[in-house]
């Protein structure tokens, strides 16, 4: 099966975020960067100057492209500005998962996976 | 009647019979199989969504404890330490491996999560002060990833099993609502046609039938008539005078004729 294999090499964790919450992720010990040549994090951190494009480019590369990272975890108020984006995306791997962050509380209405339970159950 | 309806194109013999009744049969099982399938997954689906519901309340109250802590490491170390543990991010410590759990032949994955020993990017984090509170920070974040990682993977989970679960309800219902029914009229359409065949070959074996007996009838008559033709020209070459007592062939009279003869 071929989603086997793909999610076998799957180590890593990415994080989309605000400063805070990739600092203590990283502090957890998930950050990494891969060989020289090319260098990449698996980490943004996302302020009020970062456009929405470069967001996007980032979920977009721990998404689709690399095939290392088995979870992306991204602020919640973050996956709001590229809500649509978020909520288009129905792959099981990576899993991406909606977190808290300091500034904003967490709103289950607003996470795309809950709101798809509710869905089903009708609610 | 069956041939308006829906059915597969097929000759009506008992052959093509034959292979219908069996595919009924296997859509049958088949049905009750994917039934069976589907509710298990259901209940395992249902499960997932209770504990994903719990988990990310979790997470919520977690995610806070962690929050707090950092904000303890920064007041102890006074200052930002954003920068300097992003750029001393190298290697991750805290890794994931996925296996595998079978449930009614769906392989859901589930992330674990591990420490890969002697990389530690972060030893000299706080080593002119906050040390203790950047290492509690530490342990907190890894707990609260911990939290995260197996919401990941009920949420991985969540996402195949739906996907699954349409799936097999998508065959179950294409089975139900098509393939029986179709079967069924294929069937019942193979079966008026015999029928009809059988009654045709009925009423032509009647026809055959009353057809032999009336040649049968005829030619007796014939013969029986070429029979007296002969006799009464024998008694006439014989005895010509009954003639006139058995005008037109009175066979009782030919008789006693005979036998007065014999």
């Amino acid at each position: 099966m071929a989603s086997q294999a793909d999610s076998r090499d799957r180590q890593f964790l990415a994080v989309i975020g605000d400063e805070d919450s990739v600092t203590g992720l990283l502090l957890a010990g998930i950050g990494h960067v891969t060989a020289p040549p090319d260098n990449q994090k698996n980490f943004l951190v996302v302020d009020d100057k970062t456009d929405n494009a470069a967001i996007e480019a980032a979920f977009e590369r721990f998404t689709t492209e690399r095939k290392d990272i088995g979870i992306v975890l991204i602020n919640q108020h973050i996956a709001d500005r590229i809500r649509n984006r978020v909520d288009t995306y129905t792959q099981a791997f990576p899993t991406v998962l909606e977190i808290p962050s300091k500034d904003h509380p967490y709103d289950p209405e607003k996470d795309s996976v809950l709101r798809r339970v509710r869905r089903l159950f009708g609610e | 009647m069956s041939g308006a309806a829906d059915r597969e194109t097929v000759f009506p013999t008992r052959q093509s019979l034959g292979i219908m009744k069996a595919k009924l049969k296997g859509a049958e099982t088949g049905h009750s199989l994917l039934k069976r399938k589907s509710e298990a997954l259901t209940k395992r689906f249902r499960e997932i969504t209770r504990r994903i519901d719990e988990a990310k309340r979790k997470m919520g109250r977690v995610m806070q404890i962690a929050s707090i802590s950092l904000a303890e490491v920064t007041y102890a170390v006074g200052g930002n330490i954003g920068y300097q543990i992003q750029e001393s991010a190298k290697s991750a410590r805290f890794r994931i491996r996925a296996k595998q759990e079978n449930v009614s032949g769906v392989l859901l994955p589930a992330f674990e999560s591990y420490l890969t020993e002697g990389n530690n990017d972060f030893a000299m984090m706080g080593l002119g002060k906050g040390g203790q509170q950047v290492q509690r920070c530490r342990e907190t974040y890894a707990r609260a990833v911990e939290t995260l990682v197996e919401l990941a993977s009920l949420q991985t989970a969540f996402v195949i099993l739906d996907e699954v679960i349409k799936i097999v309800n998508r065959r179950v219902n294409a089975i139900e609502h098509v393939i029986i029914p179709r079967t069924e009229n294929t069937i019942n359409y193979i079966n008026s046609e015999l029928d009809e065949l059988d009654r045709e070959e009925f009423y032509r074996l009647k026809k055959v039938a009353k057809k032999k007996h009336r040649d049968t009838a005829a030619a007796e008559a014939e013969v029986k008539k070429k029979k007296e033709d002969a006799e009464a020209a024998g008694e006439e070459n014989v005895a010509p005078e009954p003639e006139e007592t058995s005008g037109p062939a009175d066979l009782l009279a030919a008789e006693e004729d005979e036998d007065v003869i014999f």
